[in-house]
Order: structure tokens, then sequence, then C-alpha cells
């Protein structure tokens, strides 16, 4: 083989790793994803249960774990949103039942969907959902206000030193619904 | 430049124009490379100016906090791109054949379009100041949400990258086959110069990394225009993933730019202390250890976005682990001093300014590589003190070292040993004026990329904007003599240049011949080591 030959061989088996690290830079998004599950970082261990499988729990009386909750809109989404309460003292195993109120008080109707937050990273994996808003999109209309449920159960399996969680959601515009100019189209100088 | 085409081969070559557009020749190709980083570190400087000007006092009094931060991302992405990286490539084109034996590089065809490719890529970057809205206000690690916001200039950035990162990783593409497959026979791996195997390692890594930031931008892009959710939390995205996979690029790249200066050190040491280096074998398994530490370090540019405790654990001991094969480098370098018999030029007072600050450097990047304290540094202005250090009396002094070593050899000249002198002394003691104050600034709460600041920072700062002022204008100097070497008004240089030299680029003549090599030459021990 020409010593030319030779070289552009090489070359193209170079270019073929190059190839391939961008493919991997793809792969980094499902691997974050695992990352994530492994180490119950972004919540992917919060488990939705089925009622059913709820009340089978049982509920240790002899401790308590206080729940707080906050509540954010993202950037420009003219939304109020609230909890009803701050927060609440819970035994672990109990159902509990509480309510966070979103009112648009914008002039367009808007698909909003709330992404949650559990900390410590630890306790995602022991606070259950069993019907909550962030399942679905929220539609609002204009100057529309709703009421919308949470219940959840905090596991017995709780580790012992967590006696506080702080539960927090931050509310999106659903991209794709939006009705007005493109974002970004008008930046503030 | 004109004195490299006079020393041609007899059936000459393009003259002009098309000889640049067309070349094909590794030494001019270095020198494009070479120029071209030397313009960029003066726009990039200019950024750099603005943004200290602006923070002489606190207030705002030139420009506004959104012009003040798209300074920060352009000086930052101009610098990095523009400047260090080029400037390596062209140290490399120009270098690495005629320090191997080979006649050129190993596809110089694809050698011209790595280089062509940059100035298309930093006409769109720098025209972005022309757009509505105007560059990012992220800073050059290009964070979504606050990327995302740039306005119709984000395409532009975004292509510009993807432009930059090709053309560096054809060049990589290029020196890595060449070393391979392009040495003079007797030119084995334990007698290859460590500037050639600080290269090849770094080679690897733009190969492996440049990809990711291309994989990266990509998908900012795709976020932006094509309603993709890759860090859109309202999609099920995740920001934090954008800096998972930006420093997974992000940390090799720092060593892209430091492994060719610890060659370069490797090389101007020895010259000026008579003896062979220290430590051949253990320099290039340091080499190799680093690179490979590279790779999993890269979450210590993110301890505060809430990792798990093993994860802060495991970051944090593979980060300081770093220092040692880098504590082996510094080691040889001055056991390679030790009862050598030393003189001072030029570039061995550059090499020696660059052991020391660059160490200063290194302490304080043990200091942020440790998580619990790091929560305190974190986007401070002890990251930007850092980051300097390595960066502008690591990365940069080495290439002024090695240009001061070089140039000689490139233009048949000697440049002003005086104002050599000179312009080390002012840069290296302004550059100490300008970015050690801001270790103290970090240390006591200043923010990174802020244009106004609380009074209690007033008197560091404005010390600071004095060392930026003088080392900027300082760099004319050098500017001043290199021009003055590449027009011939120096005495002429003798192939050997350096008395301690050695190595096969110093048994050209000087400049070498615009072919060099045809016939390759025979190593042996003699010739090895340089």
């Amino acid at each position: 083989m020409t010593p030319a030959a030779d070289n552009r061989r090489f070359a193209r088996k170079l270019a073929i790793v190059a190839l391939a690290m961008i493919a991997f830079s793809f792969l980094l998004v499902p691997l974050y994803r695992v990352y994530c599950v492994v180490t119950g970082s972004n919540d992917a261990t919060v488990r939705r249960i089925a009622y059913g499988d709820a009340v089978k729990q049982q509920v240790d009386t002899s401790r308590w774990v206080t729940v707080e909750f906050v509540a954010t809109t993202s950037g420009t989404l003219p939304w109020e949103f609230r909890p009803e309460t701050p927060r609440l003292k819970v035994h672990p195993g109990d159902m509990v039942l509480t309510r966070f109120r979103a009112r648009n008080i914008g002039n367009r109707a808007i698909v909003g969907q709330a992404t949650f937050n559990i900390t410590p990273g630890e306790a995602a994996g022991h606070f259950h959902k069993i019907e909550c808003f962030c399942f679905s999109h929220q539609p609002l209309g204009p100057g529309e206000a709703k009421d919308m449920p949470l219940q959840f159960q905090v596991d017995p399996k709780l580790p012992a030193d967590i006696s506080t969680l702080t539960l927090a959601y931050t509310f999106f515009e659903v991209p794709g619904t939006q009705t007005d100019d493109e974002p970004g189209a008008s930046k503030p100088a | 430049m004109a004195e490299i085409a006079l020393h041609g081969e007899e059936h000459g070559h393009p003259t002009g124009l098309t000889r640049w557009l067309f070349t094909t020749n590794h030494k001019d190709i270095g020198t494009l490379y070479l120029c071209f980083s030397l313009l960029m570190f003066f726009i990039g400087g200019s950024f750099a100016l603005v943004v200290r000007a602006e923070l002489f006092q606190p207030g705002l009094q030139f420009v506004s906090a959104t012009t003040f931060t798209q300074m920060t991302t352009l000086h930052a992405l101009v610098m990095i791109f523009g400047a260090i990286m080029p400037s390596f490539v062209g140290l490399a084109n120009w270098m690495v054949p005629i320090m191997i034996g080979a006649p050129d590089m190993a596809l110089p065809r694809l050698n011209n379009w790595s280089f062509w490719i940059l100035p298309f890529a930093f006409v769109m970057l720098l025209s972005t100041w022309a757009m509505p809205g105007g560059p990012p206000t992220s800073g050059w690690t290009l964070y979504p949400p606050n990327s995302l916001q740039t306005g119709m200039a984000f395409p532009f950035v975004i292509f510009a990258i993807h432009l930059m990162g090709i053309s560096s990783v054809m060049g990589a593409i290029n020196i890595v086959t060449t070393i391979f497959n392009m040495r003079a026979p007797g030119m084995t791996w334990s007698r290859l110069p460590l500037f050639v195997w600080s290269w090849l390692i770094t080679g690897f890594l733009l190969i492996g990394a440049m990809p990711v930031l291309a994989g990266a931008v990509t998908m900012l892009l795709t976020d932006k225009y094509f309603g993709t959710s890759f860090f859109s939390a309202a999609g099920g995205g995740d920001p934090v993933m954008f800096q998972h996979v930006f420093w997974f690029f992000g940390h090799p790249e720092v060593y892209i730019m430091i492994l060719p200066a610890f060659g370069i050190v490797s090389q101007i040491v020895p010259t000026f202390s008579r003896k062979p280096l220290f430590g051949y074998h253990s320099m290039v398994y340091a080499i190799c250890a680093i690179a490979f530490l590279s790779f999993v370090v890269w979450a210590h540019h993110m301890f505060t976005v809430g990792m798990p405790l093993a994860g802060e654990l495991f970051f944090m001991y593979s980060t300081i682990l770093i220092a040692v094969p880098t504590g082996v480098k510094v080691f040889n370098w001055i056991a390679t001093m030790w009862r050598g018999s030393l003189t001072f030029e030029t570039p061995m007072l550059w090499a020696l300014a660059f052991i020391v600050l660059f160490t200063i450097g290194g302490f304080s990047g043990l200091m942020l590589g440790l998580a619990p304290v790091d929560f305190q540094y974190q986007d401070t202005y002890f990251v930007v003190a850092h980051f300097h250090y390595v960066l502008v009396t690591g990365a940069l002094f080495a290439i002024v070292a090695a240009v001061y070593y070089w140039l000689p050899k490139w233009t048949g000249h000697m440049y002003d040993e005086r104002l050599g002198k000179i312009h080390f002394w002012i840069s290296a003691i302004f550059v100490n004026v300008l970015f050690f104050p801001q270790h103290f600034l970090g240390l006591a709460g200043m923010p990174r990329r802020i244009p106004d600041y609380a009074v209690q920072y007033a008197e560091w700062n404005m010390i600071s904007s004095i060392g930026a002022f003088v080392f900027g204008f300082a760099q004319l100097l050098f500017l001043y003599n290199l021009i003055r070497a590449v027009r011939g008004r120096g005495p002429r240089a003798t192939a050997q240049v350096w008395e301690g030299a050695h190595g096969l680029e110093w048994t050209l003549p000087s400049p070498p011949p615009y072919h060099s090599f045809t016939e390759p030459p025979k190593i042996d021990d003699a010739q090895a080591h340089s």
C-alpha cells in the first residue's frame, strides 16, 4: 500500500471515532436518565401508586414527618400558583389530601404542566403519589382559577434521620400550545 | 513570511494570495494558524479590556449590563477557540513534521481545509455583534435556559462552534495520523520529542471531546427551533443535563489547552539547562494519566447543582488525583534544571514563569476541587483567577515561550533579545497585578460575570484593571518583536540557534527549506530526547 493510502485509511478510522463520539453525546441523554434513577436525583424514583396499594400500608403513629410545599411558576407564565397550606405534619403511612390553587391572570388560554422536585433526594423513593395534578396537562382560560388535588403518602420506610421533606412544584407552559409570538424573538435589552 | 519563499525549491510554488489560499505546505499552514491566532488574541484581548474598563469602578460607566455579559461570552469563545487552540495547532503544523523527520503532514489537503474553515467560523461568530439582540449573554458555557434566550444570533453562534469543532477535529486527525505513520526511520516512540508526545495525546482528546460539544450545542439548537425538550423542564427535559454533557467535553477541553504547553516547556527547559529532560518516560506516562483522568472529572464544575454524596466524593477524589501526574511533571522540570548550566534567554524566562505561575493556578484548582469548599468558591472571581492562571500564565505563556524559542528557526533571524526580556518582565509582573487580586475578590464573595459590584470590592478591582491594561498593551511589544524578526531585521540565526538545543528541527537550516526531509533522516540515540 502507498503511504498516502495508508494515511487516508488511518485518518478514516479516527474520523469514525469522532462520529461515534457525536453518537455518544446523544447517548448521554438516556444515560442521564439511568443516572437519575440510580441516584434518586431529579425525583426519577418518585412512585405513583394505586389507591388500593396505598391503604395497605401500616400507619406509623409514633413518628411525625413535616411535608413543606413550594409552588412557583417559570419565567413569563402569567399564573398565580400557591399551596392551600404551606406545610403539613403527617404520620408515615397516612393518606393525605391537600390542594393547590392556580389562577390564570393573563388574557389568553394557556395549557400548563407542573414539574416537581423533592428535597432531600434520598427521600424521593419514599414519597408516593396517589393522585396529582402534575400527572396531566392543566388548561386554564383567561381569568380562570382551579383547585388542584394532591393525594400522597410518605412511606413508613422513610430513613429515620429525615424529618422534613420539601415538595416543590413549578408550572411551565406546555411547549407547542403557545398562541402568542415566538419566545426570544423580542429580547429585553 | 516572504523569507520562507526565498528558500523554496527551484521549481517554485505559487506566490501571492493564492499561495496562502491553496497551500498544502505544513509550514505555510502553520504560519497561517499562528497569524490567525495572533489576530484573535488581540480581538479577544480587546473584549477583555472592555470588561476590565467597566469593572475599574463600581457602577455602570461604559457599557450596558447586557453588552458586558456579551463581552465576557465572546472574550472566552474567541480566546479559547480562536487564540489558544489554533496557535497550538499552528505550532504542531510547523514543528511536528520537522521534529519527527517527515516531509509534510499526512493529509496536506485536509490540512488546508482545517485552517480555512476557521476565518469563516469567526466572521460568523463576530458578526453576531451586528445582529438584533447581539451575542449570547450566557458566557461561553452556553447554559440553558439563558443561552436559549439569545436573539437571532443564536444559530450563528451554534454553527460557528460547529465549524470550529470540525476544524479542530480535522486538525487533530491529521496530527495523530502524521505522528503514527510519518516518523522517520529510527524515530521510535521512546525517542519522540515531548512536544510531539503531548500533541499526540491532545489529538486523541480533541477527537474524543469536540464531537460531544457538537452534540450538546445541536441539542440546544433543536430545543430552540425544533420543539425538542432536551433541556426544557416543561417538556420533561433537564437543564442540568446540559451541564453534564457540556462538561464532559469541557474538562478534556481544558487539558487540550494545557498538554501542548507541557510539551513546549519540556522542550525549552532542557535546552537552556543544557541537560536532557529528567524522567522522559514518567513525563509521557503523566501526560497519558492526565488525559485519561480528564474524562472522569467533569462534574467538579457543577458540585453545587445537587449531586448525591457519592457523586460529590467520586468527582472530588478523581479531581485531586490529577495533582499526582501534574506534580510529577513539575518535579521533572525542576529536576531537569537541577545542576544544569542555566542561561535565561527570553524563551527560558517565559518557560520558568509558566512553571511557577501554572503551579499557582494548579493550587487554586486543588482548592476548587474540594467539594465542600467549592460551595463557597463556585461562580466567584476565585474561579476566574484560577482559570486565568492556568490559561494565561499557563497556556498563553507557553505559547509565547514557544514562539520566541522557534521564531529564529522559522524566520532565520533572531528577535530582539532585550525587547523580548522587557516584554517578559512587564507581562510577568502585570499579569499578577491583573489576576492575583481576583483571588481576594472571589474569597470575599464577588460573583463572576457582573458589570457592577458592591463598593467593598472597589480597590482590588481597580488594581486588577490597571494590571489588565498594562499587560494588554505590553503585548504590542511582542507584535513589534515578531514583525521585526519576520522582516529579517535581526542578526541571522544559525541552524542550531540555541547552544543546548537537541532534535531534528535544529539540523535544518534557519529558515528551513520549503520542503524539508524529502529524504528521511536517520535518527540515533545521540539526537533523541531533545
